[in-house]
């Protein structure tokens, strides 16, 4: 028998949890409960589901962390629930000392763990009372570890109850089955456990107003409210969820007064379809979206150059796993961002927004269609999946302030008082105006192609008309600089080091700044938001002797596109560039940083 | 003051040249021109107004010929194989537009073989054009997926893969307007063309459209020669507008078919050697099947069957556009985003 170790200081509200179980199994549910549990007691938590591409049997693991400062980067899990007999020993070696692995007691293991609080519940016999059977018990099953953390963590069953009312829709007869559950493993652990560990949460006050929200949710909320009328689509990890989060919002929120669909969703064969498809509506004049992951991105490539060349307006979401090729696709990455910003053969570029919020993915679901439609042109949206998927924090989603940007389109009226060249440049910002099918104005039709013309839409081969356009083009995108959402900056007075990076490795450089910081080492930071960059990226660079770009993926991508477009100051870029499927933690950022904010290690090394 | 009216006007008010596009860039000859033309001629006498039109098309010879009509329509000339995902989102997001899309045997054949056929099951409406000649020109006359089997070119040799039936495929994707014709039957091409702009989903004309520059020889199925002496047209055609009085003249029982079209017209079928009923699926794809295996040119309406509700009615689209809608109707009220929201908090 194994001697607990002595009970340490309490550990409160700042702790990692992760739950091991099977895929397919329904684990998920009893997760998302404790998730929303801890929420609704007002404490700082983020979920990361860590799954296999697979629909059932294979390992996957759910991590909950628990931090009352708000940081939600990853980190290793001192709380284990072991309920996977494939990962158990493993999931047992991995844990720290003086952590708390509770143990399904059906499970066999090899693993002596002298230096770890061991509970085990006996799963088969505290469900032997239950009427259910079949599947529905085993997804059952998982609300007993709920009940046994419910007592050990101190978590109050009406907060249980909270979270399963949010997870079931308030749906009360799943709620209560659930709930009997959780209390019956309550009830048991009351009696039988006795707590040896520090591990515990107390009631906070730091999630009023908050949401707890995936990104793809977020995402699909905010197409709604930006007006999407098209959305074009191929399932595909990790968007899918994009899209069924909107057919999930569209018919409530979107409907005329007879209870006409004010919208359309269609599933197309495949994504290069998709993207034609909102290529289509886009030139018809409708706001459309599709949403896809890398695989989908490569085969839009050339509908990307059409829209580009053609100036059509449309709205790409790329939840980003990891490549190439299929990759891990159900990891996560910044991979794509070189291969979006330039997506298409020959010259040009994307205007790509990089949000890294649940708050963000709400903002640019909207603004990416005032942006595609003021700028006439193919936006992108790069998330990633563990924003897309996972449950975020974030603050309540502030209502559009601006009315819908629809860009320069000329009515028949406009048409017929000053005629129409589609492709001119007439306010000499590089954005020209369009007319949309219908126009009855003479003069108004154009024949939008992807093939050389002239100002007129025309067909040519000049090389004058080709200069025209493509020096127009590159002005309008120097215009798109001035118009996307700028990068966002913290200086630390006398800093010489700043860190550059965008997306969801926010959180792993907040909480490493932090530290760092603690320990007396400061420096600034710079989240881009959008491509192309603005000049206040150029300014940041200019204010430090070195940049660190920090970013998910292998080839420093961002790193080589700020040194592409900066040449002057490409030497002081300096790339902490590293991609292993996982979201960063702030310990690999810290210890990748430390080096630059301590010139001495650096020459040691 | 009035203008003095030299020209015929139809009932737009317009003249058939109004209907005309840019001069022509394909060869002198080439059956795509014809087909331009009577398409000219068809708006014109349907009296469409230009600016409910969109002009569709893909990429080849073919796809460039929409540049050459209805120079007062919107627009696109698409990807090579990507038309139909162009025109299912220009459509879901316009359904008021009328749509005529042309394109190639390649173009629908081999590279856009996938978005063809789901365009069919999706049934948006609109009008298909398929100027179907074997090869593809713009890069110098390689067989294309509908060559016919044995064929041998002076440039692309022997061909020894069987074609690809288009209106076979086309009945099997669900389609339920499929024609065949030839570039150098104008009268034909014409009222199917017509019959086509009636029909309630996407109406698909296949039409072999000879290519003077790589498949002409006399002795190639897709030739003027061989279609002006091997045609055999199932029937004689007839539009008849919905406004017309419909006056069915005698004829004997069988000689004479009517088929009512979504819109109100009607089509005229007049037997001319067989009997073949376009509304029984697969009588249509028995008789295609035949004509390969007798290397019969048969041309008319193969299939008809206007029961299948458009994408648009499908998917139960406004009859206002999508297109058309205000910012109220596309952006909800702040109260419903708080509604939303609740469920997350």
């Amino acid at each position: 028998m194994t001697t607990p170790p002595a009970i340490a200081r309490d550990v409160t509200n700042d702790f990692s949890l992760v739950v091991a179980t099977a895929n397919g199994t329904g684990s998920q549910t009893a997760n998302l409960t404790l998730l929303r549990a801890c929420f609704h007691m007002g404490i700082p938590v983020c979920g990361k589901n860590i799954f296999p591409s697979n629909i059932q049997g294979l390992p996957t693991w759910y991590h909950i962390r628990v931090s009352k400062d708000g940081y939600v980067a990853r980190r290793t899990s001192e709380v284990l629930v072991a309920f996977n007999q494939a990962t158990v020993d493993a999931d047992l070696r991995e844990l720290p000392s003086g952590g708390v692995a509770i143990v399904d007691d059906g499970l066999a293991h090899g693993v002596e763990r002298d230096d770890v609080h061991l509970y085990t519940i006996p799963v088969k016999a505290l469900m032997a009372a239950s009427e259910h059977k079949g599947k529905l018990r085993d997804y059952l099953a998982n609300m007993t570890y709920v009940g046994v953390l419910a007592h050990l963590l101190d978590i109050p069953l009406d907060a249980v109850e909270a979270g399963l009312d949010s997870q079931f829709g308030g749906k009360r007869r799943l709620v209560d089955t659930n709930l009997a559950v959780v209390r019956g493993a309550h009830a048991w652990a009351v009696e039988q456990l006795t707590k040896t560990d520090p591990f515990r949460v107390a009631p906070m006050d730091a999630t009023r107003d908050l949401l707890i929200m995936s990104g793809n949710e977020a995402g699909a909320l905010g197409s709604v409210f930006g007006g999407v009328s098209v959305a074009a689509w191929y399932p595909i990890t990790p968007s899918t969820s994009f899209i069924d989060a909107l057919r999930d919002y569209l018919p409530e929120l979107r409907q005329d007064d007879d209870g006409t669909p004010t919208y359309t969703v269609i599933q197309a064969e495949d994504e290069l379809a998709a993207i034609g498809m909102v290529i289509g509506a886009g030139f018809a004049g409708a706001r459309a979206v599709t949403a896809t992951s890398g695989p989908g991105i490569s085969l839009m490539a050339e509908f990307a150059g059409l829209g580009l060349f053609a100036e059509v307006p449309g709205v790409i979401w790329d939840v980003q796993r990891v490549g190439p090729s299929t990759g891990l696709p159900t990891r996560t990455s910044q991979g794509d961002l070189a291969f979006a910003y330039g997506l298409g053969h020959g010259d040009g570029k994307h205007v790509v927004l990089l949000p890294s919020s649940i708050e963000e993915c709400f903002e640019f679901g909207w603004r990416s269609f005032d942006l595609a439609e003021q700028l006439q042109t193919p936006v992108f949206v790069l998330t990633d999946l563990d924003l897309g998927m996972n449950n975020w924090m974030g603050r309540s989603f502030t209502y559009p302030d601006t009315p819908m940007q629809r860009g320069k389109v000329l009515s028949a009226d406009e048409v017929r008082e000053r005629g129409f060249a589609r492709y001119r440049d007439l306010d000499g910002d590089g954005v020209p105006y369009r007319t949309l099918p219908g126009n009855d104005a003479p003069g108004a039709a154009y024949f939008a192609r992807g093939t050389g013309h002239n100002a007129q839409a025309v067909y040519s081969e000049r090389s004058d008309d080709w200069l025209e356009n493509t020096e127009r083009l590159a002005h309008k995108f120097d215009t798109a600089r001035r118009l996307v959402p700028p990068a966002l900056e913290e200086r630390v007075d006398g800093a010489s080091v700043g860190i550059v990076a965008f997306g969801t490795t926010r959180y792993a450089i907040e909480e490493a700044r932090d530290a760092l910081a603690a320990d007396g080492l400061r420096c600034s930071s710079m989240r881009l938001r959008a491509l192309p960059v603005g000049e206040e990226v150029r300014a940041f660079i200019e204010a430090h002797e070195r940049v660190v770009v920090v970013e998910m993926n292998r080839d420093a991508q961002l790193a080589g596109i700020l040194r592409a477009e900066l040449p002057d100051l490409a030497p002081r870029i300096e790339s902490v560039a590293y991609l292993d499927g996982m979201p960063f933690t702030a310990g690999f950022v810290r210890a990748r940083i430390e080096p630059y904010l301590t010139p001495r290690s650096l020459e040691v090394a | 003051m009035d203008r003095p009216r030299t020209i015929a006007s139809n009932a737009a008010g317009l003249s058939k040249a109004d209907y005309g596009g840019s001069p022509s860039t394909l060869c002198k000859g080439c059956g795509h021109n014809s087909i331009a033309s009577q398409i000219i001629q068809v708006a014109f006498e349907l009296s469409l107004r230009p600016h409910e039109v969109l002009k569709l098309s893909g990429i080849g010879c073919s796809s460039k010929s929409p540049a050459y009509f209805l120079g007062m329509s919107h627009g696109f000339n698409a990807l090579h194989g990507r038309m139909p995902a162009v025109a299912t989102g220009a459509l879901a997001a316009n359904r008021r537009m009328r749509a005529i899309g042309v394109s190639g045997d390649g173009d629908t054949g081999s590279i856009g073989l996938g978005q063809f056929k789901h365009l069919l099951r999706r049934n948006t409406r609109m009008v298909y054009v398929i100027e179907n000649n074997g090869v593809y020109g713009l890069t110098k006359g390689q067989f294309s997926a509908t060559a016919d089997e044995g064929l041998d070119l002076k440039y692309a040799g022997h061909n020894d893969l069987p074609p690809i039936d288009l209106c076979q495929e086309a009945i099997a994707a669900g389609c339920g307007f499929v024609a065949r014709s030839f570039a150098g039957d104008a009268k034909q091409v014409r009222e199917l063309l017509k019959a086509a702009f009636s029909h309630r989903g996407t109406a698909v004309i296949d039409i072999i459209s000879p290519c003077v520059a790589f498949n002409n020889e006399d002795d190639s199925p897709k030739s003027y020669a061989y279609g002006r002496h091997h045609e055999k047209p199932l029937h004689e055609l007839g539009y008849i507008p919905y406004a017309d009085e419909i006056v069915i003249t005698e004829s004997e029982p069988g000689e004479l078919r009517t088929v009512d079209l979504h819109d109100g017209s009607r089509l005229k079928l007049r037997k001319v050697e067989e009997e073949h009923d376009p509304t029984d699926r697969i009588a249509a794809m028995t008789r295609l099947m035949e004509a390969e295996r007798r290397h019969e040119f048969i041309t008319g309406l193969l299939y008809y069957d206007p029961s299948r509700p458009s994408y648009a009615e499908a998917a139960r689209l406004p009859e206002t556009p999508l297109t058309h809608l205000p910012e109220d109707a596309l952006r909800p009220p702040p109260e419903a985003l708080e509604r939303t929201l609740q469920r997350y908090r």
